[in-house]
């Protein structure tokens, strides 16, 4: 199959989806000309026009409340926050308004919208261009978080998000956006709450989200070599989370590793590690959940630091092989 | 720009009808059978109906926490608003969101908000979406003096002018923003005066007026749906009532309350239709008598309609 990298096949997603509805528009800081910060819209306005791939000034709070509006009066908008930390600055708007607007109306409105986001550190941009917020937002009825961690995914749940009728948080993860995968031409659709095995394995699973999935895959391939047979689960939708794949899988393997970059602190894997707790595969836990996620730190600058404040491959084979030789 | 005399008399009756419903809200209150808070308009009807009598039936607007009196003129049913306050499953809202969030959008109102400000954004998109399906609507959005100084509102006039996006945008201003008064809360005289820094018209009206208040708004939603863009109506106007259900008015004197009581916006423009003929004392009484009966019996149908069953609380969270 044809391979395209991340950034392109989200360009691809909009780009077809905004062939085949009229009503689909792109919104946010730079994304015309510019292309984006990281060049995921680059050339969608040459194709469609400053109508439709609209550069708005530096008004966070404003472009949440217009895909809000919009999506109110029949249209499906698409819009972009920069930086993930910079949807701090929309969140009122996010919070308050997009993710109650049906409830609070008795069940009547819907709001669809997809607000696009890069999270995630490693590029050396520090401590206010570099965090993975999801978890805030996974917090708040009303509200959708999508995280996909492949080009195949990152297509198929975009334009899936753009055809759900409610606001929906999709989180990219820089360092995604060059990696190449298969992606198909046609246009296609993952149900939003279906998570994925992407790979099988017997001795231990391992949950993760985003580039966590990348960083999880090559350590399964190391701790495969030592005859450690590691399944990895990847929920792509945070919420609705598929939890049956997820019980299913601890069942299978009785140990459990946890992997996300955010903070571990009030982070996902909590809710994760509650979920099994909580379900009938507590009774086929073999040893005790562990969660290994960023450290609960603002992202530092210098390259070193940085590297050491996330999960990266080695600590991820760390953690699975001590759980899986039951040291843990 | 003028109004017929019957259209006139309408505008006196949903005068008298919020006036009605919120003075009933309040008694409610008292009795124990509104659960929750309440912000009324009591004072500022004139700003409602002056402005949304500018408006075509299928126009939209955005409302406020201060929001009965918006919505009323824009023809809500006020059983179903009174059930909604009473917190019923045939309210508008099905009893989930009470007096700060009723919305009703077959009569074109976008909802009241709980956030000062929060519907300030919003009418970006709105305004941008009339405008890319060339629909010949407009949005007029309501809000205080208070939501004058947030970013929301600085980030919104900024957008919808640049685009010359079909938004009416009106200040009620009341004078306080909960307790802080303008006069502490703005270096400037006219709150209207900012549109200058969008490039687009300011105008200050005398809120207490609605026929004043109609023309502003008039010349404003004319410009919009021509495509000329926003507009920034500042009503001035007082609110007899406190902020909310907890306001003790430690902030402002009881005289500077009587004052205003004595602009009252309702016998001011009774006043005016019985001196240019439209009405007699005894149409006027009348009319003033219809309204008040009509909230009593949205109040006995508000109290005859179910409460919302627990089978349904988790209805309505996502589409």
């Amino acid at each position: 199959m044809r391979e395209l990298s991340y950034a392109e096949a989200i360009r691809e997603a909009l780009r077809q989806e905004m062939q085949r509805d009229e009503r689909v528009f792109i919104i946010g800081e730079d994304v015309g000309v510019y292309g984006g910060a990281f060049g995921v819209t680059l050339g969608l306005i040459e194709e469609f026009g400053e109508e439709r791939v609209i550069d708005t000034p530096i008004s966070e709070l404003t472009i949440a409340g217009a895909i809000t509006g919009a999506a109110l009066v029949g249209m499906r908008p698409v819009g972009e926050i920069m930086f993930m930390d910079f949807i701090t600055l929309a969140s009122e708007q996010l919070v308050n308004q997009a993710a109650k607007i049906r409830f609070m109306f008795g069940g009547k409105e819907k709001v669809p919208f997809v607000l696009r986001t890069p999270a995630g550190s490693g590029t050396g941009a520090a401590a206010q261009h570099s965090q993975s917020l999801e978890n805030w937002f996974v917090h708040i009825p009303g509200l959708k978080v999508v995280m996909p961690s492949t080009p195949y995914d990152a297509k198929g749940l975009l334009i899936a998000s753009i055809r759900d009728d409610n606001p929906v948080i999709f989180v990219e993860h820089k360092l995604l956006y060059k990696v190449k995968g298969p992606v198909p031409e046609e246009p296609y659709t993952i149900p939003l709450g279906t998570a994925e095995v992407k790979r099988e394995g017997r001795d231990l699973t391992i949950i993760a989200t985003s580039i966590m999935v990348q960083r999880a895959l090559q350590a399964a391939e190391q701790l495969a070599e030592e005859g450690i047979e590691v399944e990895v689960v990847d929920p792509r939708t945070l919420k609705p989370l598929d939890k049956e794949t997820i019980i299913r899988s601890v069942i299978k393997t009785g140990r459990v590793l946890i992997v996300h970059e955010a903070c571990k602190t009030g982070g996902f894997g909590g809710e994760l590690a509650a979920v099994i707790a909580e379900s009938e595969a507590f009774d086929y836990l073999d040893a005790p959940i562990v969660r290994l996620a960023g450290r609960d730190i603002p992202i530092p600058y210098n390259r070193t630091l940085e590297y050491h404040a996330v999960p990266q491959v080695e600590n991820i084979v760390e953690a699975a092989r001590r759980l899986a030789e039951g040291r843990v | 720009m003028t109004l017929s005399p019957e259209r006139k008399r309408e505008l006196l009756c949903q005068m008298y009808t919020i006036r009605a419903f919120e003075e009933k809200a309040e008694e409610l209150y008292a009795m124990g059978k509104v659960h929750g808070t309440m912000h009324l308009s009591i004072g500022m009807e004139a700003s409602a109906v002056g402005s949304i009598a500018a408006l075509r039936p299928d126009d939209l607007i955005l409302s406020t926490h201060r929001g009965h009196g918006h919505c009323i003129a824009k023809g809500a049913d006020l059983n179903k608003m009174m059930a909604e306050f009473m917190g019923k499953e045939t309210g508008y809202c099905r009893g989930r969101g009470g007096s700060m969030h009723i919305a009703d959008v077959e009569s074109g109102n976008l909802g009241a908000n709980g956030v000062v400000a929060g519907g300030i954004p919003i009418a970006v998109g709105v305004g941008l979406g009339l405008k890319m399906q060339k629909r010949d609507q407009i949005i007029l959005c309501f809000f205080g003096d208070g939501a004058a100084n947030t970013g929301a509102f600085h980030e919104s006039l900024n957008m919808a002018a640049i685009w010359s996006l079909p938004v009416v945008y009106v200040c009620e201003n009341n004078q306080y923003a909960m307790s802080l008064s303008v006069r502490k809360a703005f270096a400037i005289e006219r709150i209207s005066d900012r549109a200058a820094a969008y490039g687009i018209p300011g105008v200050t009206v005398d809120g207490n007026d609605v026929m004043a208040v109609y023309e502003a708004v008039k010349k404003a939603v004319d410009r919009a749906r021509a495509g000329g863009g926003p507009t920034l109506v500042e009503n001035v106007t007082y609110r007899w009532r406190g902020h909310s259900k907890s306001d003790v008015n430690r902030y402002r004197t009881r005289e500077e309350i009587e004052a205003w009581k004595k602009k009252c916006p309702i016998k001011r423009f009774r006043a005016r239709l019985i001196e240019e003929g439209i009405l007699t004392e005894e149409e006027a009484d009348r009319i003033r008598d219809e309204a008040y009966a009509a909230v009593d019996a949205a109040v006995a149908f508000a109290e005859a309609s179910p409460e919302p069953s627990l089978d349904t609380i988790e209805e309505g969270v996502y589409a």
